[in-house]
């Protein structure tokens, strides 16, 4: 006999849910009763801000993958496909925001005014994360699946001890962000989050990126229910918006972003995306998964439906985008050549920030380990 | 001079209370801490005074508790958590490991997590599973985390604020079958009081140096009096501090006697008393006159309660390691 581990029987899959869309595919503004007016504010110059974010974010991505590929990094988890998702969400924060990534918010990083060059030096294996998270408030990458939804909630739950909550004052009013995946939201931490978000009222907003693919696993084995359905379960609302449409994340992050500030608690959101990479650069999708997909959603593009909007309204002429192609290359330039001169840390380093005060145990550790890297000295002399 | 007579439940609640009473910043956390007052009573009347934002009863998952910890410290709060029982500390186990403890040393230096982990720990209670377990040694492996535990009322009252004001984070073990035992604290002692990384003698001695920690520091004392009836004079130190282990006076003591008996509640394997026997197998390998004795829970899982006190150490089987110590 075989096992039933689909939602049921073959063909009485319940029909998917809408999605919350105000750009089509093919680049066709469509309006939306409610989302429109969070977006009524969005003119031609904030479109063409996004779709620069958008450029190159995804500029960054792919010379990220060609570095890897030349041996300059050790890995590189590809954002590819996932750029307005990313730029959507991260363009309703406001300053004083909080962000709480996994390791693949490449595009969020930009937002948040990350250099780049940063998070190419985690992959390259320099250092571990150390951009500037208090100025940015974008926080470390958390490789651990999941593991960032509960300090997102946490540092929420401080907001509001703060009374940075509901006050009214744009300035200090303040939301967190989980980002995280859907392959996350099978870990009990997020579960954990969605709990003690939900019970508190923590302003915390839950980014999910469904990109369907956890590796090799698909949706269907992370759940039975449409992800942004969880969400009633714990008590808070739920909703499920096109990841491919910037502007549509947009508003729906803003909406979500504003009500955690107000003081109205957590919400989901269940950004519908595809993950047209591999997982990472030690990845190889094709053994999973059909190439038909691939093309299915390539017509989904995230960038390409904003340039045809932008093209068909008058939004940018080809000056634009001749500038901006020049713009992305230079920073490709820039990332290449800063990425290969990256310094290797010193040995000794290791030991610096075990501890806020380095132990007698890890000094100790430290000679030992320079007086033995020192008995190579003569050697390489002589030699 | 102010010095009190008080159980070492009642030494920890006062030191949390003072050290929350010194910084608004102060967090209480974890499960039944708030108006229950703790399982053991440790937090009891701190939600009463302090309010429930800042002793907070927690939904029931040990990995929130943590994870949500590390956020309130990311905003500069110091939280404290509270994690009922040793053999439940481990839904929480991923977060401490793999995210308390390395967010200092990832983050350049830049990020601190000053969090504390509070955990009664150890057995001879009659308690069902998971409710006597000694799991130090899985944290003291753990580079970036510091792990104390106290053996009585006045070290519990210091040492409990020290971990609270440390910038790194503490796992800070509670000895559960000391908690209604009385002792002194001088209040009033804070210049005097040594630092939180430190072992100290706790009986002076010249045959046989005895290392131990929390429950078993009182079982060495005893043996130790014991011994003494019989004409030997043990030396008892009480190591504090698993990490940083600090054994400045377990060498300077075993250079004098020779001999050395490493005394915990936790199973023997790849427990703290290997590390002891081989760093003082280093330090001191002319000055022993046999080999380092380990006296310690068995390797197997915590047994059942009526069968406790034969897998725990206690006095004579503390004598007996003393006793083999000069057979050689």
């Amino acid at each position: 006999m075989t096992v039933e581990t689909a939602a049921g029987p073959a063909g009485s899959a319940p029909p998917e849910p809408e999605l919350v869309q105000l750009l089509t595919p093919e680049g066709q503004r469509v309006p939306h009763d409610r989302y429109d007016a969070l977006i009524a504010d969005v003119g031609p110059h904030d479109i063409r801000e996004m779709y620069r974010d958008l450029v190159l974010a995804r500029r960054i991505d792919s010379e990220a993958v060609a570095l890897q590929r030349q041996g300059e990094l050790g890995l590189w988890p590809s954002l590819l496909g996932q750029e307005a998702a990313q730029v959507g969400s991260a363009r309703a924060l406001r300053a004083h925001d909080h962000v709480f990534p996994t390791y693949r918010e490449h595009g969020v990083a930009l937002c948040r005014g990350v250099d780049p060059l940063r998070l190419l030096a985690l992959f390259r294996g320099v250092d571990q994360g150390t951009w500037d998270t208090v100025g940015s408030r974008f926080h470390l990458y958390t490789i651990v699946i999941g593991a960032q939804t509960l300090h997102a909630t946490g540092y929420a739950m401080g907001v509001q001890r703060d009374g940075a909550i509901g006050t009214g004052d744009p300035d200090r009013d303040t939301a967190v962000v989980a980002y995280f995946g859907d392959g996350a939201t099978s870990q009990g931490d997020v579960n954990e989050a969605f709990i003690w978000a939900s019970v508190t009222n923590a302003p915390v907003v839950f980014f999910c990126q469904n990109n369907q693919w956890a590796i090799s696993e698909p949706l269907e084995r992370q759940t039975r229910v449409p992800l942004y359905k969880r969400a009633g379960g714990f008590g808070f609302p739920g909703v499920r918006v096109d990841g491919n449409d910037v502007l549509a994340c947009l508003a729906v992050s803003r909406e979500a972003l504003q009500r955690a500030r107000d003081g109205e608690g957590p919400t989901l959101v269940e950004a519908f995306t595809y993950r047209m990479g591999a997982h990472t650069t030690s990845d190889d999708p094709t053994r999973y998964r059909l190439d038909a997909e691939l093309e299915h959603w390539k017509l989904k593009d995230p960038i390409e439906r904003v340039k045809a909007y932008m093209v068909r309204n008058d939004i940018a002429d080809q000056a634009f985008f001749d500038d901006l192609t020049a713009q992305a290359d230079e920073l490709a330039e820039r990332l290449r050549t800063q990425c290969r001169e990256l310094p290797d840390p010193e040995p000794t380093s290791i030991f610096d920030h075990v501890y806020v005060e380095p132990t007698t145990q890890l000094v100790a550790q430290r000679d030992e380990m320079a007086r033995y890297l020192d008995s190579f000295a003569d050697q390489e002399v002589a030699r | 001079m102010s010095v009190e007579s008080m159980t070492l439940v009642k030494a920890i609640n006062s030191g949390l209370r003072r050290a929350m009473e010194g910084d608004d910043h102060v967090l209480v956390m974890g499960e039944d801490v708030g108006k229950l007052g703790g399982v053991f009573r440790v937090t009891d009347g701190l939600q009463k005074d302090f309010g429930d934002a800042r002793v907070i009863d927690t939904p029931l998952a040990e990995s929130g508790i943590i994870g949500t910890a590390v956020g309130l410290a990311l905003r500069g709060y110091r939280p404290v958590c509270e994690i009922q029982f040793d053999g439940f500390v481990f839904p929480g186990y991923d977060q401490i490991v793999s995210q308390v403890a390395k967010m200092h040393f990832r983050s350049g230096g830049r990020l601190r997590l000053p969090i504390v982990i509070r955990i009664p720990y150890g057995g001879s209670i009659g308690a069902v599973e998971h409710h006597s377990e000694s799991p130090e040694a899985y944290f003291a492996h753990t580079p970036g985390l510091k792990v104390v535990t106290c053996s009585n009322p006045a070290d519990a009252y210091w040492m409990i604020q020290q971990a609270v004001t440390a910038d790194d984070p503490v796992v800070f073990f509670e000895p559960k079958r000391r908690y209604y035992e009385k002792g002194d604290v001088d209040l009033d002692s804070a210049d005097s009081v040594p630092p939180l990384e430190s072992a100290r003698v706790a009986a002076p001695g010249t045959d046989v140096t005895v290392a131990a920690y929390g429950p078993m520091v009182k079982t060495c004392l005893e043996a130790a009096a014991a011994a003494a009836d019989e004409g030997r004079s043990l030396e008892v130190v009480d190591l504090r501090s698993l990490s940083p282990l600090d054994l400045t006076p377990v060498v300077e003591s075993v250079r004098r006697t020779g001999r050395l008996v490493v005394v915990h509640e936790a199973q023997r394997t790849l427990g703290i008393g290997a590390e002891v026997a081989a760093r003082v197998t280093e330090e001191c390998f002319y000055s022993l006159e046999a080999p380092v004795q380990r006296v310690t829970g068995y390797d197997t899982p915590y047994p059942s309660a009526r069968v406790e006190e034969e897998y725990l150490p206690d006095l004579d089987r503390v004598l007996d390691a003393v006793d083999r110590t000069f057979a050689f």
